[in-house]
C-alpha cells in the first residue's frame, strides 16, 4: 500500500545475539488509529524508536510519511510532521511547566497556543511548577500537551496512559478521536486493552520482535470465536484440525476450540459429529492477544 | 439520542451503531426530520474511532435511512417503507418472544437460550437449505 503513513520492510534490530526487532513487516494506513500491542520487551519501543531514526536498524529498512527513516535529511523532513509522545517521557527537570511549552512551542511550525492553553487548564497543570516536582501523571500529561498542542500529520504515542487516573485515561482516548477526526494518522502503544478496543481501527500485536497479528478490530470480532462443545463420547479432537482453529482443549466429554475464523465450519462439523453441545461465545481483544501470544 | 456501544459483543462496533439508531427510528425515539451529532462530536461522546461513526452513517445513508447534508451533518429519513419493514420486525418479535417463552416453561434458562439462538445463527444457510 502506498499510502501507508508507516511502511517497513525485513526491518530487524539486534543487540548482539538478541533480535530485539525481527523481520518486522508493518503498514499503517492513513485516516486511522492504529494501535501496537506486546507484553514488555516484545520490541515496541524499539521498533518506534527506529521509526523515528532515533536507532539505527541492524537490517531492512523503512519509511514513515514517505521519508526514508535511515536518511538523515528524510528523518528532518519528517519530524516536523511527526508529532511523539516517548515512553519515559523525558522533559528537563530543571525547567517549569510554562517554560517547558514555551520551549516546546518555538520548535513547532505548526504549534497551536490556543490548544496548549486549553490543555493546560483542563490537565490542571501548574504552570510555575518545575517539572521534576511534577507527579509520573503530571509529566505524562504534559508530554501529551506538547504532543497534543501541534497539528502533525501522524501521531505516534509510546504507552501514553502511563501513570494517569481512569479520567485522565478518558481524556487521552477522547483526544486521540479528536485528532483522530482532523485527519491525524495515530499509531501507539498499550498495555490498556480495554481502551484499545474500543478507540482503536486496527490493532498489530508484536511478540519477540514478530508481528503476530495485523488485523482491523472489526474483523477480529466478527471472525474470532470460541466454541464449546459437549461430545456423547471422547471429543474427536482430531476431526477438528481444519482452517482457522487455532487451539483445542480437551477435558472428559468437554472441547473448547479457539478459533480465528471458520466458526461455521467448527460448528458444522460438530453437528456431523452428532455434538450433544453446541455453544458459540465471541472473542475480546484481551483472549485473543493473551492466546496469540501464548501459542508463540 | 443515547448509544452504547460494546467492544466485546463479537460485532463490529459500527453495526452495533446502526442497528441502534434503526432501532431508534423503530420506536420512535428518532424521527423524521431528526438531526443526530456530527462524526466528531459522536466519536468524542461514545470515544470511538471516528471511522466507527463515519461507517455507520455511511451505511445507513446508503439504505435510505439516512440523510448526509455537506456541513450541515445527518437527518433521520424515516419513509413509509421503513415503517413496514419496522412493522416487520415486530411481528418477528412477537414470533421470537413467545418461543423464548415456551423455551422457558420447558427449563431452559436465559443464558442456554441466548446460546442456542448465537449458535443457530452461525449455521450456514445452504447446510440448512440441504437439510430440508
Amino acid at each position: 500500500m502506498s499510502s501507508s503513513v508507516i511502511l517497513t520492510r525485513e526491518l530487524t534490530k539486534s543487540y548482539g545475539s538478541l533480535a530485539a526487532v525481527q523481520e518486522l513487516n508493518l503498514s499503517v494506513g492513513p485516516n486511522r488509529i492504529t494501535a501496537f500491542l506486546g507484553q514488555n520487551g516484545a520490541g515496541k519501543s524499539t521498533t518506534i524508536k527506529m521509526l523515528l531514526g532515533m536507532i539505527r536498524p541492524s537490517s531492512g529498512e523503512g519509511t514513515v510519511l514517505g521519508n526514508r527513516i535511515t536518511n538523515a535529511a528524510e528523518n528532518r523532513e519528517m519530524r516536523r510532521k511527526v508529532a511523539y509522545v516517548a515512553e519515559n517521557k523525558p522533559l528537563y527537570g530543571y525547567m517549569s511547566v510554562e517554560q517547558t511549552i514555551h520551549f516546546a512551542s518555538s520548535f513547532y511550525p505548526d504549534w497551536r497556543s490556543d490548544v496548549a492553553t486549553k490543555l493546560l487548564i483542563e490537565y490542571k497543570l501548574p504552570p510555575q511548577r518545575k517539572v521534576k516536582a511534577l507527579s509520573k501523571g503530571m509529566r505524562t500529561k504534559l508530554a501529551l500537551l506538547l504532543a497534543f498542542a501541534r497539528r502533525p500529520a501522524l501521531l505516534i504515542l509510546d504507552e501514553p496512559s502511563e501513570g494517569l487516573d481512569p479520567v485522565g485515561i478518558e481524556h487521552l482516548l477522547q483526544m486521540l478521536v479528536a485528532q483522530a477526526a482532523e485527519g491525524v494518522a495515530i499509531f501507539f502503544s498499550s498495555h490498556q486493552i480495554a481502551e484499545v478496543e474500543r478507540v482503536a481501527d486496527h490493532v498489530c500485536i508484536l511478540d519477540n520482535g514478530r508481528l503476530l497479528l495485523d488485523a482491523s478490530l472489526d474483523q477480529l470480532r466478527q471472525s474470532y470465536r470460541r466454541i464449546d462443545l459437549v461430545f456423547a463420547s471422547t471429543p474427536p479432537e482430531r476431526e477438528f484440525r481444519i482452517t482457522g482453529v487455532e487451539k483445542i482443549q480437551t477435558k472428559g466429554h468437554q472441547m473448547s476450540v479457539f478459533a480465528s475464523e471458520n466458526a461455521e465450519g467448527v460448528i458444522e462439523r460438530a453437528r456431523d459429529l452428532d455434538a450433544v453441545s453446541v455453544e458459540v461465545a465471541p472473542v475480546g481483544l484481551r483472549e485473543i492477544f493473551l492466546e496469540t501470544v501464548k501459542e508463540n | 439520542m443515547f448509544f452504547k456501544l460494546t467492544p466485546t459483543t463479537g460485532q463490529p462496533l459500527y453495526l452495533q451503531l446502526m442497528q441502534q439508531i434503526r432501532h431508534a427510528t423503530e420506536t420512535g425515539a428518532l424521527q423524521d426530520g431528526d438531526q443526530l451529532a456530527g462524526i466528531r462530536t459522536l466519536a468524542e461522546e461514545l470515544v470511538v474511532s471516528p471511522n466507527t461513526v463515519a461507517k455507520a452513517y455511511s451505511e445507513l445513508e446508503h439504505d435510505g435511512l439516512l440523510e448526509l447534508r455537506q456541513g450541515c451533518g445527518a437527518f433521520v429519513c424515516v419513509k413509509r417503507r421503513t415503517r413496514s419493514l419496522a412493522d416487520h420486525v415486530q411481528v418477528a418479535r412477537r414470533r421470537l418472544r413467545e418461543l423464548i417463552e415456551q423455551l422457558r416453561e420447558q427449563g431452559l434458562l436465559d443464558e442456554e437460550i441466548k446460546r442456542a439462538f448465537e449458535a443457530e445463527l452461525l449455521y450456514p444457510t445452504e447446510v440448512v437449505v440441504r437439510r430440508r
